[in-house]
Parts: structure tokens; C-alpha cells; sequence
């Protein structure tokens, strides 16, 4: 594999070269490869498969919520616990494992993982990533993970039950809940080699699009994808420590008897940690350190992706490329001075609070930037409504919902009330779900020609779109006006609460959605299946855009391109004017380009 | 691709923002709304959340519709010609930069006093009650006669506070164990109870009668039954009813004879 020390322009000579002949095994080939793409893929699958069990995780919280100590459907069975009603801690493990699934094992990883490694080489013209064997390794990394956080569910007091937040000394002190004790264990243990599995894939990142670009294309040249997945292995690299040194205090408080995260004297549940001095706050303030960064590196990607998706199907240059750069770049700038405002309630010294709230405003205007600039990309286009770019457009809507309603917790006065209600589980499910999840099926329903060789049907993929997109506002929409009421997340019965007691018929409709948007999955999975086999040959370039990776073979063979690219212009050439073609590759030759302009002045 | 797909996909983007006003519009009518305020300080946090909402719904309204258009306008159908070959505009850069930061800077500093009332700007007393949270009660300890707490005669309760009306409260709120916060609906306040630490907490309740105490921090699996009822009374019957109370308490002391400490002890 290479080893990129020279600039990216004398990387190597232009040459005609056929896929080099590759004797591998079948071991080496599709399990401990070495290929970007295959491991793109493995990332795809895996957390493919993460997504189903989370999705049925939230269906079982819903049920609880909608219809509280009511015989759960086929999981009573399976987890019997008094008649086939859930317990309380079953709830609260529910929703703790529900949360760690989607984040740790299906956004960041999709993202960076899947479509990291496959686009990346792909769209920078490269042959494969800068560290092929740091690339597989940060895949099996993700195994360990697996089996901790898969094993916890089936381990003495099940799996950890403090929330995805962890919060001391809820989770530092063994006796405070059923999954405190291994549950809590494995899930510190699944977080440290996530964040290892996330480091390797950082650093090679970083590293690839530095050094390996193709000939021509300079960074301000590179798709919105590429800027997004930069930023975010930036954003990864410098967050992630703090996350693995302040998982490794709460393990050790846990385990070897320090005192980080509890105070003196600590009691819980007449269970004594063995020495204290600590203080619980402290977590908090390392716990978002990194988590509040990584909201953005659970977004920017998406945001990326969406980007080249809309100019694709707009047939028009991005609107404002710099500026869009520009405020991914903002974004996580500010992304690191804003953790305090997840605690704004917490105790923390009110004066920081005003801080952060003034520096979480301001991480609303590159958001407010970017969303103009979608709308500016649209205005004037041709649109064409394909499944991804439906799933994009969704994007750009509800990321709007998701950004305004940011601005409601911003506000400290208002967090007081609507803090830890539903109003803040609309907020981030309209970001991440609304947001970042229609941005992955958007760049599914793209990347699939490339991944496989065949699109995706595209009469079932509007289908999928369609009732994701009712069932999805139904589900998350309804959430705003619970939060107005002050209705609080993460509680197993509230209606015995005389403010909230008649919510259970708004709780069960919100239930009915969300049954209804996992089921129709189902239509996305059977299409995924059906198509890799049986879909229409796509050839390089079914969507007539502009990027590297649509000049390559679909799927492409081990090293990517069959001649070497070299770039010649920004990647959002569409409609030029009198270019025959509407569009025109980053590796068309600046000759005809240039004639065609020539000629229409 | 047919106009009739172009019409279908635009007219669904419209429903987002026609259905998401709606939403906001019908919630109070069925009573999905802001529970009634009792408190002197919630008239500015209700107020400021009216204000975002109208300011978000504004945007909002405006950025979907746009989107709406937009689809409805451009698409590939309908639309002749090539699309418009443009970069971008800076004057429009600079313009929806500066607005939203011109507006958002307005909005941090506008309420910044009203955090500062609530937060920041304790009402020099002594605590009128320490409320202490537990898995799964919030235990309340009244100052007693003396008016002074920690000691001897401290009136100890569970779940059930009392406070006065239209005067300033302060609670002095700690945890015994794990994280709790100190919800109170209706009067607008909430605090995360953190062990090791004394957090003050102010309010002034402004109307009598029962409300909800809620805990809104995750604190093991008896989370959601730790309920208190917090009752709002005159003056006159917050004092006959503390004073009750400590009658009642006092009556369970045992009686202090030397004799039957003696008989114990053996």
C-alpha cells in the first residue's frame, strides 16, 4: 500500500492500470481485509444490524411509556419478569441501552465508519486509505464493543441502567440499581474500544486527506463529504481522549476503589463506596467535553453527504461552497466551548452558565448559515425527485425543526422548565434521527450503485420515504408539546402525576408511530437485499454527477481507479453554461470546458 | 419523472410547516400545554418561551415555506430551460449572517436577567426548609420553632412541603446518594440535587393549592415514583399547619425518664 510522503501532486505517475490481480483468500478478502471499501462496508452491515436492535429497543420503551405495566408483547416472554410486564429497571436499562446503541454503535460508526471509509479514497482519488491495516484493525476493535455491550443485557442485574450519560454516582456505586454492578462494568469497557476503534479511523483519516489527494485537487476542491469527514476526524482526535481517560476514572472508581466521581461518605442504597473525596460534577464536565463535540461528529457527516446529494439533484453548483466550509469549520470550533450548557441544571456555578449559553446561541448562526445556503442550492435548480434526494430534502427540513427548537434549551431561563422533559428528546431525535438518520438513507440510496454495482428500486425506496417521514414527525413532532407540558424523560409511569396524567392517549398515538416507522424498515431492508442482487446494472455513473468515485468502476476493484485521475476543477460543476452535458466531472478535461465557455461569452 | 411527482413531494414539504403550526396551535385547546404558573419569577420564563416560539415559528415558517417553493418552482418537470449557474452571493452571505447573529446575540443577552433573578440572586435569608433527595423520597427538614436549622427541635418530613404565600422561600436542596433534580412545575423551578453539595433554591408562589414535586434526574429504577406534593397556603395556615405538625412529632418522642434509660441500657 502506499506511503504518502510526497505531495499529492507527485504521488504517482498518471498511468493506465488495470486492478492489481489480487490472489487473496476468502479470510483476507472479506473479513480481515485490508480494502477501505470492504471494511466500509463491514461498518455498514454491522451497524446496519445495530440499528434494527436499536430501533425494537426504543419500540419496547415506547411500550412502557405508552402503556405502562401492560403485558409487553414478545419481549415478556423472552425477559419474564413478573407476568410479562416490564419492571421499573428493566425500563430504565431499556432506554440506557437504547441510547448507547444509537450512538456508540450506529450513528458515529455509519458515518465515519461506513461511509468514511468507503467515500473517502473514492472521492479524493486515492487507491485505498494512508494505514490500510490501522483501517481493518479500527473495525475489529468495534467487536469487543459488540460483545460487551451484547453480553451486558444477559449479565447478572442486566445491562447498565444509568442512563447513556452515566451519571455518578448513579454509576459509580455498585449497589445503587440492578445495573450498576456488570452491566455498568461492560459498558465502560464497550465505550473504551469504540473510542479506540474511532481514534485509528481518525487519525487515518486525517492523515489520507491530507497526503493523498489525487493530483489537482486541492482542498478547496474537495466535496462538502470530504470537508465534513475531515472536520469531524479533527473534532474525534482532540474529544476522544477525554472521553477514554474519564471512562477509565469511573472504571477504576468502580473497581479499584478510587474516589473520583464520589464524594466523602457516599451512600447509596446502604452501600458504601470505599473512600471518597471526589465530585460528581466532575464527570459531568469530562462526559460532555467529548459528548457535546460529538454531537457535531454525529452531524457533520450527514450535513456533508446531503450537500453533494442536493447539488446532484439539483443540477447546480452548492451555494456558497467557502461559507458551507466555513461553518462546518465554526461549528466545531464552538462545538467545544458549549458542553456546559447540557448542565446548566446541574449545580454548576450559574455565572458559567450564562457563558455557555451565550457561546450555545452563537453555535445556532453557522447552523442558520448552512440551512440558507441548502435553500440557495435548491433555488433555481432543476430539481429531480429521487429517493436520496427526497431523503436529503427531509434532511433540510427537519434539521430546521431540530435547530430552531436548540434554540429553546439555549435559552437558561426556559431550560429551567423544559430541562430533561420531552421538549430536549424532540430536540435531539429531530437532529439525529430527522437529521442525521434520513442524511444516511439519503447517501444509501446515492452510494448504492457504488457499493454494489445496482440501484436501489426506486418506487419501494419513495415508499420507504414516504411513511418514514409521516410516522417519523408523528412520533417526534408530538414530542414538543409533551415537553411544553414539562412531561420528563426517562420515567416508567408519570401519569400518576397529577400534572401529566392525561397524556397516556398523546403517548400511545406517539407509540402507534413509532411502531409504524420501525415496520417500515422492513420495505427498506427487503429493497436493500433485493436490489444488491436482482437491481438494475448501474454502470460508473448512474447520477450523472461530478465526483472522483463516479468515475470509477461500479463497484470499484482493489485500488479503486483504472486510470489516474487528475482534477481539474471544484466538484459542483453543474449546468454549466454552454457545456453540452449538464454537468461536468472534476476530471472532465479543462480543454472542452474552457472552449464551451469561451464560445457562450 | 412526471409533474405529478414534482406536486405530490412539494405539496408534502408544505404540510410540514402547515401541520407543525397546527400542532403548536391545537395543543393548549386540548390542554397539552404550559401547566398553570404559580410563581413570581415563571411570568418571564413563560413569557421568554412565547417569545422564542414566536420568533422560531416565524423562521420556521418561513425557511419551510421557502423550501416549499422552492420544489414546487424548480422542479425538473416543470421548470424550462438549464438551471441557474451560480456560485453563491456574497451581499447574501453577509446579510443572513448577520441577522440571525444580530438576533441571537439580542436573545443571550435579553435574558440573561431573568437567569439571574432565578439563579443568581438569592434573597438574603436564612433556608425555610432543607429538602434532601433519596432513593426514592425527597425528605424535608423544617427549621422548627427557633427558625434555625440543625437543631434540636427541627420538624422532619417526607414528600409533603409547605410553603407560604407570597413570600420568598429559599430551599437549601442536597442528596444523600445519587442524582435528583427538584422539579416543580408549576412554579417554574428545577435543580439537580448532587451529593456533596448545598445547592440554594428561591421562589415566591404566588397562588394557593397543591402541585406536583417531580424528580426530573435519572436516579435508579424507582425514578418515577419519587413524588412529593408541594401545597401552597396563607400564612396563617402554614403556621397552624407546621405547628400540627410538630405537635405530632413531638408526640412520638419517647418520654425522657432517667429510670427507663437506666432499664434500657441493661
Amino acid at each position: 500500500m502506499s506511503i504518502a510522503s510526497a505531495p499529492p501532486t507527485v504521488r504517482h505517475e498518471p498511468t493506465v492500470q488495470a486492478p492489481a490481480p489480487h490472489h487473496a483468500s476468502f479470510l483476507s478478502t472479506y473479513v480481515f481485509s485490508k480494502d477501505h471499501k470492504v471494511i466500509g462496508l463491514q461498518f455498514l452491515f454491522s451497524t446496519l444490524v445495530w440499528f434494527l436492535i436499536g430501533g425494537l429497543l426504543a419500540l419496547a420503551v415506547r411500550w412502557q411509556i405508552a402503556w405502562p405495566w401492560s403485558d409487553v408483547p414478545v419481549l415478556g416472554k423472552l425477559f419474564a419478569q413478573e407476568g410479562g410486564q416490564m419492571a421499573p429497571e428493566f425500563y430504565t436499562m431499556l432506554f440506557t441501552m437504547h441510547a448507547t446503541v444509537m450512538i456508540f454503535l450506529v450513528i458515529i460508526p455509519i458515518l465515519a465508519g461506513a461511509f468514511g471509509n468507503f467515500l473517502i479514497p473514492l472521492m479524493i482519488g486515492a487507491d485505498d486509505m494512508a494505514f490500510p491495516t490501522l483501517n481493518m484493525l479500527s473495525y475489529w476493535f468495534m467487536w469487543p464493543a459488540f460483545i460487551a455491550f451484547g453480553a451486558s443485557f444477559f449479565v447478572e442485574g442486566g445491562a447498565a441502567s444509568s442512563g447513556w450519560t452515566s451519571y455518578p454516582t448513579l454509576s459509580t456505586n455498585i449497589a445503587s440499581s440492578p445495573g450498576a454492578g456488570w452491566g455498568q462494568t461492560l459498558w465502560l469497557l464497550g465505550l473504551t474500544f469504540v473510542g479506540v476503534s474511532s481514534m485509528l479511523g481518525s487519525v487515518n483519516y486525517m492523515t489520507t486527506i491530507i497526503l493523498m489527494r489525487a493530483p489537482g485537487m486541492t482542498m478547496f476542491r474537495l466535496p462538502m463529504t470530504i470537508w465534513a469527514m475531515f472536520i469531524t476526524a479533527v473534532l474525534q482526535a482532540f474529544a476522544l481522549p477525554v472521553l477514554t481517560a474519564a471512562g477509565f476514572m469511573q472504571l477504576a472508581d468502580r473497581t479499584l476503589g478510587t474516589g473520583f466521581f464520589s464524594p466523602e461518605g457516599n451512600i447509596v442504597n446502604n452501600w458504601m463506596q470505599a473512600t471518597g473525596g471526589g465530585q460528581p460534577l466532575l464527570w459531568q464536565h469530562l462526559f460532555w467535553f467529548y459528548s457535546h463535540p460529538a454531537v457535531y461528529i454525529m452531524i457533520l457527516p450527514a450535513m456533508g453527504m446531503v450537500s453533494d446529494i442536493l447539488t446532484t439533484f439539483a443540477r447546480k453548483p452548492l451555494f456558497g461552497y467557502r461559507p458551507m466550509v466555513y461553518s462546518i469549520a465554526g461549528i466545531a470550533g464552538l462545538g467545544f466551548i458549549v458542553w456546559g450548557h447540557h448542565m446548566f441544571m446541574s449545580g454548576m456555578n450559574p455565572a458559567l452558565g450564562i457563558t455557555f449559553m451565550v457561546s450555545t446561541m452563537m453555535i445556532a448562526l453557522p447552523s442558520a448559515v448552512k440551512t440558507f445556503n441548502w435553500l440557495g442550492t435548491i433555488w433555481g435548480g432543476r430539481v429531480q425527485f429521487t429517493t436520496a434526494m427526497l431523503f436529503s430534502l427531509a434532511f433540510v427540513s427537519m434539521f430546521i425543526i431540530g435547530g430552531l427548537s436548540g434554540i429553546f434549551m439555549a435559552a437558561t431561563p426556559v431550560d429551567i422548565f423544559i430541562h430533561d422533559t420531552y421538549f430536549i428528546v424532540a430536540h435531539f431525535h429531530y437532529v439525529l434521527f430527522a437529521g442525521t438518520a434520513m442524511g444516511v438513507f439519503s447517501g444509501i440510496y446515492y452510494w448504492f450503485p457504488k457499493m454494489f454495482g445496482r440501484t436501489m428500486n426506486e418506487f419501494w425506496g419513495k415508499v420507504h420515504f414516504f411513511l418514514t417521514f409521516l410516522f417519523m414527525n408523528g412520533t417526534f413532532f408530538t414530542m414538543h408539546i409533551l415537553g411544553a407540558v414539562g412531561f420528563p424523560r426517562r420515567l416508567a409511569d408519570a401519569y400518576h402525576y397529577e400534572t401529566f396524567h392525561h397524556l397516556q392517549p398523546l403517548n400511545a398515538f406517539m407509540t402507534w408511530c413509532a411502531i409504524g416507522m420501525v415496520a417500515t424498515q422492513a420495505i427498506f431492508a427487503a429493497n436493500f437485499f433485493w436490489s444488491m442482487f436482482f437491481g438494475p446494472i448501474a454502470g460508473r455513473n448512474p447520477w450523472r454527477s461530478n465526483t472522483l468515485e463516479w468515475t470509477t468502476p461500479s463497484p470499484p476493484g482493489h485500488g479503486n481507479f483504472d486510470f489516474q485521475p487528475v482534477v481539474h476543477r471544484g466538484p459542483y460543476e453543474y449546468s454549466v453554461p454552454g457545456v453540452e452535458k449538464d454537468h461536468l466531472m472534476q476530471t472532465d478535461p479543462p480543454n472542452a470546458a474552457a472552449a464551451a465557455l469561451a464560445a457562450a461569452h | 419523472m412526471s409533474r405529478f411527482s414534482g406536486i405530490l413531494w412539494s405539496l408534502l414539504f408544505l404540510a410540514v410547516p402547515v401541520l407543525g403550526v397546527a400542532t403548536f396551535a391545537v395543543a393548549p385547546s386540548i390542554n397539552v400545554w404550559l401547566p398553570p404558573d404559580v410563581s413570581e419569577h415563571g411570568k418571564a420564563i413563560d413569557g421568554l418561551f412565547y417569545f422564542i416560539l414566536a420568533l422560531t415559528g416565524v423562521v420556521f415558517v418561513a425557511t419551510e415555506v421557502a423550501l416549499f417553493w422552492f420544489l414546487w418552482k424548480y422542479d425538473a418537470a416543470k421548470a424550462q430551460g438549464p438551471a441557474t449557474y451560480i456560485h453563491g452571493s456574497h451581499t447574501l452571505e453577509v446579510v443572513w449572517t448577520i441577522i440571525p447573529a444580530a438576533t441571537l446575540l439580542f436573545l443571550a443577552i435579553y435574558q440573561m436577567n431573568t437567569w439571574a433573578d432565578v439563579k443568581m440572586r438569592r434573597p438574603a435569608m436564612a433556608p425555610s426548609v432543607e429538602v434532601v433527595g433519596r432513593q426514592f423520597e425527597w425528605r424535608l427538614r423544617y427549621p422548627g420553632r427557633d427558625g434555625t436549622l440543625g437543631t434540636p427541635d427541627d420538624l422532619f418530613l417526607v414528600n409533603d412541603l409547605h410553603v407560604p404565600v407570597d413570600e420568598d422561600f429559599l430551599v437549601q436542596l442536597k442528596s444523600m446518594d445519587v442524582l435528583h433534580s427538584f422539579f416543580l412545575p408549576n412554579l417554574r423551578i428545577k435543580q439537580d440535587a448532587v451529593p456533596g453539595m448545598k445547592i440554594p433554591v428561591w421562589f415566591k408562589a404566588t397562588e394557593t393549592g397543591q402541585f406536583d414535586i417531580v424528580c426530573a434526574e435519572l436516579c435508579g429504577w424507582g425514578h418515577y415514583k419519587m413524588k412529593g406534593r408541594v401545597t401552597v397556603e396563607s400564612r396563617e395556615d402554614f403556621d397552624r399547619w407546621l405547628e400540627s405538625q410538630y405537635a405530632k412529632q413531638e408526640a412520638t418522642q419517647p418520654e425522657i425518664d432517667p429510670s427507663a434509660t437506666v432499664a434500657r441500657t441493661e
